[in-house]
Order: structure tokens, then C-alpha cells, then sequence
């Protein structure tokens, strides 16, 4: 085997969808033992290509070659076979099954289902990657870091030797992103290859062996894994990116939202906001910081009006607002970016413009009596085009037509074109390109500074620090505690884990190894140890 | 970062309860029913007269049992009371939810026990509880055996609203069948067959033509309805001596067991049909449970992708289920014609198959329940019937509605939203 033709490599991979190239001619090289980070905006074409490795799109020209034999893979399963595994950003797995039924699908065995021997396949898969999962847990009802980990497990089923990780880090909390990265590292030293793709810059540069950036359907040059971030995003981006807005000291101002012992069910009737107080101050960032699913999403919808908080109160402006419905919190001057951008933040199948005044459409001047003034919205339109740069054709274009930043700008003018007394934002940047999240940013402190009072729930730390004046951190419905936006990273996760300032600032003292290198270390011994075993049978 | 975040992550966040939303609309919903029904119990008591009598064997049954009677007024009245206060106390919240499903069981049988006393009262003719029984099992068959078509198909991830045109096709070609063979192993295989004739103009336009499948199987329902009556118009109806004659299934008793009285008979002195309808509740449940087929379908119904991924065919299971589905469907439809009568009429199944329908969603699209839902269904029917025959007070349009009311009521209180498979009536194209 020589160096030329060793692994997987992808030769001149070219794919039109109609007129448009989502892959020009890519080459893209996989290695055993390495980690490969495909970097490249949504939209760069990463996952065409992975989508084309896997057998589930068919290239237009280009070869797809492993251990220098060309491949001609029709449907996944042939990708399978040759030794292709790949972990979804999308879970492919079935919600009410449990893992071991997710885990035997395709590959049952005999007629009738033996439980028992999918179960001890679950085992000794857990058990050989250290990847501890239930077998018996119904996939709907773990936590998302945890039906990722089946999800690996999944594709390391049928001794995958190329894994491709599409986005694995989009829907996790920082410190399951830590463990994912432990894991991909265990993986590589395995003489695994890795395909990571992402675009977050931090990830790359935290684990990459090799980095190829992807902009607009081609291969746009490659890094160094020691690449600062700024010049990777600049390759990326086509562009210098600010990563990091400029932004004054906070002018302190009165309270404008008050929230004061604050309770909230969620729909299964868990009490997950449990007694939460604080006041925010117009003219201040403060983040609502913690890991997915501590009761941030509950939060903010009771402030909006969407859920009846149980027992507490809500004032704004000096007026209680508790019991108000959304219409009159919005009437109150609260702007809000729900977390769910496609669910809950515009209607699909309207226009941009429609979209833009979604909130205000019965009020001038947009209409007048019972009739829309179709060229007041299509005026206002074009001047939030402007404004907050929505890349659209046209603003009659449907908005699901555009990107998830352009939608997400749309949303965010729609809400900073009022007047407003409080910014609710929940997860404002969640999946969208650095370039659009730059702009994002500039414009939520640029409200700050009108004296808007700006209430930001975010789940990524980089945004908790480049935002914050104060951050919150929350951790099961209740406040951890009140910290600066300058407080170390590693407190701040011990504090989304639960524990109290002043615990988290002892510990990380104590034990200032990054949870990555540990568990990379007591994998790293398991393998030493198994692969003794082999050598003595 | 300590080793306790690794710690936490692995178990499922358990937070302080409330009740949720839905479980309180639920909560209240049904309780506001059953108070409300005790209320008209109540007042419904003060106007019983006399007592009712009830017959536990039929009048030609070898082991004749007792006939019993209850006392009009005071066991309608304590029916009332029961059905009111398990009412209040899921009004009030004060029940312990572990014995709400009980208390919820308690009421239903208070109110049928009620109703039926009501209605009996100061009549000469007992009520006849083997007929009640006898007459649930022969109009569950059909129900049972089409919801199983049901649970197949919509499990795959298949809407199917055309049981009753699969039920009327079947119905028609085993009557025709039958007539011309005199056969009745004949007559089932060709209605097994027109189910599957029709599965397939299902799973053809659903599957492969992405047609939205609700619309489609409306149009299949019609469909049905006009091919099945312009022919028994055309040709059936002139030479119906020739054409719409078939033989009727006889009963098979199952030696010893179809001589327990009461449920002997009932049970075990049944057509061949019954006897497969309650072996196909077991046959479903086994294949989509414990075999690797039903995992396949089940997960083409929850999450295609993922199948797909995996290198299975998702519309060729689809194909697989919704065409097997079609021989429950048709099945059932057989027994309308030779399990009864023998003879085809139009629109012979009168929005069976809606019902079918109706007890696969509140049944919550789980074969045993789904089943379990049809013969509550062929149950309240039954009593319609059985009442209508007493010339009890209660006006005989409204006994007739009685089975589509206990559906209202029971989807709209009882049961409450269910979620059926997640890609059901979801084409999958890639």
C-alpha cells in the first residue's frame, strides 16, 4: 500500500442540482488516523459531497476511490459495506424505538427479533468505545448528547473505518461538545479517518489534523490546524470577519423588566422556570446562560406571554405584564426572536415583506379599516432590506426561499423596527454563517444602546461573552447565579453543570485539566489494554 | 472540568411536577362528561318505574340460567350517584391519579348499567345479556379485522381512510363468489383477494403517485361505492337467484368449550371468520412486535430516512404492509355478505369501515387496543339494537346515533390527543 493510494479520496466530485453546482470538481482526501475538518458556511456544499461519499445522491463526473479502487456507491448500504459510516446531523434514529431496536434495524438477524443478542451487540459496542448507552432506553425520552452517542455507536456497527461527522456539534451544549470531541479523538487514535464538518472555528481548531475549506461548491484552499481563527474565517467567509464586535461599557439606566419569583410549567407539566428572579436595565445585555433544556425556552415564552407562568410576577416598564397574552406584550413594547426560527419566528409560505410586518399588520399604516396598504408593506420592506441587508431576489419571494441568516434578519427587523422598551432574543444565532452572525450582533448592542433593555438566551459560550454585560446562568429552572461576562470559561460550564460560583471557581483551580484530555487519556489506556487482548488470542 | 458534569449528563433530568396541559384538559373534559351524565341519570331515575329484568341465557339455550331483576329507581339512581361522584372527583382533581383509570371504568359500567336499567324498567321482556354478548362479537368481527388492515398500513406510515371500500369490494366479490361456486373457502379467497386489489390501488396512488392520501381514500370509498352498485344493478340484481345467493358460514362449535354457559356459546360457537379475527389480533401484534418486518414498518412509519439509511426500502415495505392490511380488510368485508346473510346490498357496510377507522386512531394505532376499541364499538352498537327491541322511552333515532356519540365522546374526552406514527400520510420521495 503506498502513500498515493492508501484511504478514501475523492477525485474531481461534481454535482448539479438543475442549474446549480453544488459540488465543482472537489478532491478531498480521508486518511486513517486522521481528522479531517471540512470547514465552509451552510451552503458551501459540504453536505452534497458527504451526501454523494454515502451513496445517497449520484455524482455528476468524479471518482470516489478507497485504497485506490474506485467505488460506485447507489444507495448507503454499499456505502456501508466499504466501510462508510456517518453520523447525521439529523439523528437517523427512530423515536419511540429503543437504542438496541435503532441499533439492529437493517441488520436484524433471523425473522423473529432477538432482543437478547441486540442488546449484548449494544453492550459490547458501549463497552469497546467507552460510550456508555441503556440499551433498553427509548431514544425520545434521552438527552440529545446521549442519542448522539447512538448514533456513533450506529455507524461504528459494522467496522466503519471512514466516519463522517455532518454538523455533530449544531445541536449540543457546550459540555457535550467536549465530550463528542474526547470521543472523535478516541476514534482517530483507533486508525480511524474522520470527516468532521462544521463551521464553527473553535471546534477546527480544537481537533483538526487538516483543514479544507469549502465556499460556494469548491474546494477554497487548506489550513494548518494552528490557523487563528480570524484568517479561517476570513477563507471561509470570502472576507475579514469582525469574530468579535467592538462594544462599549454598558450606560447603566433604570430597570426595565422585573422578574420576580418566577415559576412556569412545560406542556408535560414539569416545573422547569422554579422561582427565577432578576431585573434587566435598559441599556443592558443580560445573557440567560445553560445548558439546552434547564428552562431558558420556558422563560422566555412566559415573558412573551405564551405560556401562564404559575405563580410570580412579570413587570415591564412598571406595568405587570404576567398574565398578558402576546398580543399585549408586544403592545407593551417587547420585541421578541423566538428560539425555533422556523416554527414559531415567520410564516413560511408568505413574503418577505409580508413576514416583516407579521406583528404590526393591523395598525398603520399598514392597513387602513379592514384593507392592507400593499404599498406601505412593500415600502417598509425595502427599507428593512436595506437596513439589515436581507439577501432576497425580490421581497416578494417566499421567506422560506432564503438562507437561515437571511431569515433570521428578517425576523430580527421585523422586531427592531418598533420601538421597543424589552429584546427578548432566544438562540439569535443558532445555524447561521459567522457572516450573518457578525451583523447579528452588531445590531442587537446597537439596540442595546438605544436603552433597549436586551434579554439574550444563548446556549453557545463564544456568544455569552461577546454579547453579555451580565450573564445568568440557569440550571434547572432555578438561578445558579449573577457572573461578569469576563468569568473563565470553565466556571462558567461548572456553573451550568450546578454548581455555585464559588464552587466552580474552587474546582477549576483545583483540576484546571480540560474535560477532553481526561477522558482522551482513560480512552486512550483502553485501547492500549484491548489491543494486548488481540495480540494474546 | 470535574468528572460530576460527565455524571450528570447521563441521567434524564427529573424536575418537580405539575399537571401538564393536556393532561388537565383531559382531566377536566371528561370529568364535566361524566358528571354531566350523572346528572341526567339522576333525573332520569325519578322516572323509572317498576323494575328491570335481566335474561342471562337466550330462550333456546340447552343451560337455562336464571333471569334477575333490579329495582328501577334506586339502582338508576345509585348508578347516577357513582357516575357523578367519579365526575366530581376528576372536576376536583382530589383523585389519586393511579385510580382514575378504575374510578373512569367504575362510571362506565354505572352508566350502562343505568341507562340499561332505565330502559328496561316496568317492560314485560327481559333484557337478554347472552344476545348482548352474541350480538358484540358478530358485529366487532368485521371491525376488528378491518382496523387491523388499518393498523398495518397506517403504521407504514400509509393513511387509510378506504377500509369501508375495501370492506364493500370484498363484500360484493365474496357474494358473487360464492353464489357462482358455492363455496365458501372460495368465496373467502376472493374477497381476500378484492382487499388486496383495492390495498394496491391504495398503495399505487399513495406510494408511487404521491397523491394526498386522505383525498385518496375518500375517492377509493366512492369508488367502491359506484363500481360495486352499478354492477349489482347491472347484472346482479336480474339473476340475483344465480349471482347474489352465496352460502352463509355455519358456526363450528369448539368441542367442550362452546358448553360453559353464558360465555361457552358466545365465544366458542362462532364462524370461522370470528375465530380468525381473534387469531389476527395476536398474528398482528407478533409480526409488528416481535419480527423483523414489523420493525421495518414501524420504523418506514415514524422515520423513513432512517430506514432508508440503513438500506432498507422504505416504499417496499410500504408496499408489503399496505397490501397485507388489505387481507384483514378483506376479511372483513366477507363477513357482511356470507357471514350473514349471503346476499349483497348496496352500500352493505354502512360506514363500518369508518368506525374501523375510528377504533385504529382510539385504539391508538396498537393492534390489541385498536381491537380492543372495535368491539367497544360492536358492544354500544349491540345495545342500541337490543334496546330499540324493549320499545324503551327513548326515541329510536337517538339509540341509532348512540355508537356515533360514544365515538365522539370517547375521542374527544376520554382519550384525548393520541399520536399516531410520525410520517403517516408523509410520502416518502428523496
Amino acid at each position: 500500500m503506498t502513500n498515493d493510494t492508501s484511504g478514501l479520496r475523492l477525485r474531481g466530485i461534481t454535482k448539479r442540482f438543475g442549474t446549480f453546482t453544488a459540488n465543482d470538481a472537489v478532491d478531498l482526501d480521508v486518511v486513517p488516523g486522521e481528522i479531517h475538518c471540512l470547514l465552509g458556511e451552510n451552503g458551501a456544499g459540504k453536505s452534497t459531497l458527504m451526501n454523494v461519499l454515502y451513496g445517497l445522491y449520484q455524482p455528476d463526473g468524479g471518482q470516489i476511490l478507497i485504497e485506490g479502487v474506485p467505488q460506485k456507491f447507489t444507495n448507503p448500504k454499499q456505502a456501508m459495506a466499504a466501510g462508510i459510516g456517518m453520523v447525521h446531523q439529523h439523528f437517523m434514529l427512530v423515536e419511540p424505538f429503543t437504542v438496541a431496536e435503532n441499533m439492529m434495524l437493517g441488520n436484524e438477524g433471523g425473522f423473529v427479533l432477538d432482543k437478547n443478542a441486540a442488546r449484548a451487540k449494544v453492550r459490547e459496542l458501549a463497552e469497546r468505545y467507552k460510550m456508555p448507552v441503556e440499551p433498553d432506553a427509548v431514544i425520545e425520552e434521552l438527552p440529545v448528547g446521549v442519542q448522539q452517542r447512538v448514533e456513533i455507536l450506529k455507524a461504528l456497527a459494522n467496522d466503519a473505518k471512514y466516519l463522517i461527522f455532518d454538523e455533530p456539534t449544531a445541536v449540543l451544549t457546550p459540555q457535550e461538545i467536549d465530550e463528542l470531541m474526547a470521543v472523535m479523538q478516541v476514534l482517530r487514535d483507533e486508525g480511524k479517518a474522520i470527516v468532521f464538518i462544521t463551521h464553527k472555528l473553535r471546534e477546527v481548531r480544537a481537533i483538526a489534523d487538516r483543514i479544507t475549506v469549502m465556499r460556494r461548491g469548491k474546494i477554497v484552499g487548506h489550513a494548518e490546524p494552528g490557523t487563528s481563527e480570524a484568517d479561517l474565517a476570513e477563507l471561509m467567509v470570502g472576507r475579514a470577519v469582525d469574530l468579535r464586535i467592538a462594544k462599549s461599557a454598558p450606560a447603566a439606566q433604570d430597570v426595565r423588566l422585573q422578574v420576580r419569583d418566577l415559576k412556569v410549567a412545560n406542556a408535560a407539566g414539569g416545573i422547569v422556570v422554579d422561582g427565577v428572579s432578576f431585573d434587566v436595565r435598559g441599556g443592558e445585555i443580560l445573557c440567560v446562560a445553560g445548558v439546552q433544556g434547564n428552562g431558558q425556552s420556558e422563560l422566555a415564552d412566559a415573558l412573551i406571554g405564551n405560556i401562564p407562568p404559575l405563580s410570580g410576577t412579570l413587570t415591564l416598564d412598571g406595568v405587570d405584564i404576567t398574565r398578558a397574552r402576546p398580543a399585549a406584550t408586544i403592545g407593551a413594547g417587547m420585541g421578541f426572536v423566538p428560539e425555533d426560527r422556523e416554527d414559531d419566528g415567520f410564516v413560511g409560505t408568505f413574503s418577505v415583506a409580508e413576514n416583516l410586518v407579521l406583528n404590526r399588520v393591523t395598525q398603520a399604516p399598514f392597513s387602513r379599516g379592514v384593507a392592507l396598504d400593499l404599498g406601505a408593506i412593500a415600502a417598509n420592506a425595502e427599507k428593512l432590506k436595506d437596513e439589515f441587508d436581507i439577501r432576497t431576489q425580490a421581497v416578494s419571494s417566499p421567506i422560506s426561499s432564503l438562507s437561515g441568516g437571511n431569515k433570521q434578519k428578517v425576523i430580527l427587523a421585523r422586531e427592531l423596527s418598533r420601538d421597543l422598551s424589552l429584546l427578548v432574543a432566544s438562540q439569535p444565532t443558532r445555524g447561521v454563517d459567522v457572516g450573518a452572525i457578525e451583523f447579528l450582533h452588531r445590531r442587537i448592542v446597537e439596540e442595546r444602546d438605544k436603552g433597549t433593555a436586551v434579554l439574550l438566551v444563548s446556549t453557545e459560550l463564544d456568544e455569552v461573552e461577546a454579547l453579555a454585560d451580565r450573564v445568568l446562568v440557569m440550571y434547572r429552572g432555578k438561578v445558579v447565579g449573577v457572573v461578569g461576562p469576563d468569568t473563565p470559561r470553565d466556571v462558567m460550564g461548572l456553573m451550568m453543570a450546578g454548581a455555585s460560583h464559588e464552587e466552580a471557581v474552587r474546582a477549576a483551580a483545583e483540576q484546571p485539566t480540560p474535560l477532553v484530555e481526561q477522558v482522551h487519556e482513560a480512552a486512550v489506556h483502553h485501547t492500549e489494554a484491548s489491543e494486548g487482548q488481540e495480540g494474546n488470542r | 472540568m470535574s468528572t460530576a458534569t460527565i455524571a450528570l449528563r447521563d441521567e434524564v433530568i427529573r424536575l418537580d411536577q405539575t399537571e401538564s396541559r393536556e393532561a388537565r384538559r383531559a382531566r377536566l373534559s371528561s370529568g364535566g362528561l361524566m358528571a354531566g351524565i350523572g346528572l341526567v341519570l339522576l333525573v332520569l331515575a325519578f322516572r323509572t318505574k317498576g323494575e328491570a329484568r335481566y335474561a342471562l341465557s337466550g330462550y333456546f339455550d340447552a343451560v337455562q340460567l336464571p333471569t334477575f331483576s333490579l329495582p328501577g329507581l334506586p339502582t338508576v339512581l345509585v348508578c347516577g350517584l357513582i357516575t357523578l361522584a367519579v365526575g366530581a372527583g376528576f372536576l376536583g382533581g382530589r383523585l389519586n391519579p393511579r385510580l382514575r383509570a378504575g374510578a373512569a371504568t367504575l362510571a362506565g359500567i354505572a352508566v350502562m348499567l343505568g341507562l340499561v336499567t332505565w330502559a328496561a324498567s316496568g317492560v314485560g321482556l327481559p333484557f337478554q345479556i347472552s344476545n348482548q354478548l352474541a350480538g358484540t362479537i358478530a358485529l366487532a368481527t368485521p371491525l376488528v379485522l378491518g382496523t387491523l388492515g388499518g393498523v398495518l398500513c397506517e403504521n407504514s406510515g400509509v393513511v387509510n381512510v378506504a377500509i369501508e371500500g375495501q370492506f364493500l369490494v370484498a363484500a360484493f366479490t365474496a357474494a358473487t363468489v360464492g353464489s357462482v361456486t358455492k363455496s365458501i373457502p372460495m368465496a373467502l379467497v376472493a374477497a381476500v383477494i378484492a382487499g388486496v386489489l383495492m390495498a394496491a390501488m391504495l398503495a399505487v396512488f399513495a406510494i408511487r403517485y404521491i397523491v394526498d392520501q386522505v383525498v385518496l381514500g375518500v375517492v377509493l370509498n366512492l369508488f367502491a361505492s359506484g363500481l360495486t352498485g352499478f354492477i349489482f344493478d347491472q347484472l346482479v340484481q336480474p339473476n340475483s337467484s344465480q349471482l347474489n345467493s352465496a352460502p352463509i358460514m355455519q358456526a363450528i362449535p369448539i368441542p367442550l368449550l362452546s358448553s360453559i354457559p353464558l360465555l361457552g356459546p358466545v365465544l366458542f360457537n362462532q364462524t370461522i371468520l370470528v375465530y380468525l379475527a381473534i387469531l389476527s389480533v395476536f398474528l398482528v401484534a407478533f409480526l409488528l412486535y416481535r419480527t423483523r418486518w414489523g420493525l421495518r414498518v414501524r420504523s418506514v412509519g415514524e422515520h423513513p430516512e432512517a430506514a432508508d439509511t440503513v438500506g432498507i426500502s422504505v416504499r417496499a415495505v410500504r408496499w408489503q404492509a399496505v397490501l397485507l392490511g388489505g387481507v384483514f380488510a378483506g376479511l372483513g368485508g366477507a363477513f357482511f355478505t356470507i357471514g350473514s346473510t349471503g346476499a349483497f346490498n348496496k352500500d352493505i357496510t354502512v360506514g363500518n369501515g369508518f368506525i374501523a377507522l375510528a377504533a385504529l386512531i382510539m385504539g391508538r394505532w396498537h393492534p390489541v387496543r385498536a381491537a380492543l376499541m372495535a368491539v367497544f364499538f360492536g358492544f354500544v352498537t349491540q345495545l342500541a339494537t337490543q334496546l330499540q327491541s324493549l320499545s324503551t322511552p327513548m326515541p329510536s333515532q337517538f339509540l341509532l346515533m348512540l355508537p356515533y356519540i360514544a365515538t365522539v365522546i370517547a375521542v374527544a374526552g376520554l382519550i384525548g390527543r393520541s399520536r399516531g406514527p410520525a410520517a403517516d400520510g408523509v410520502p416518502y420521495t428523496k
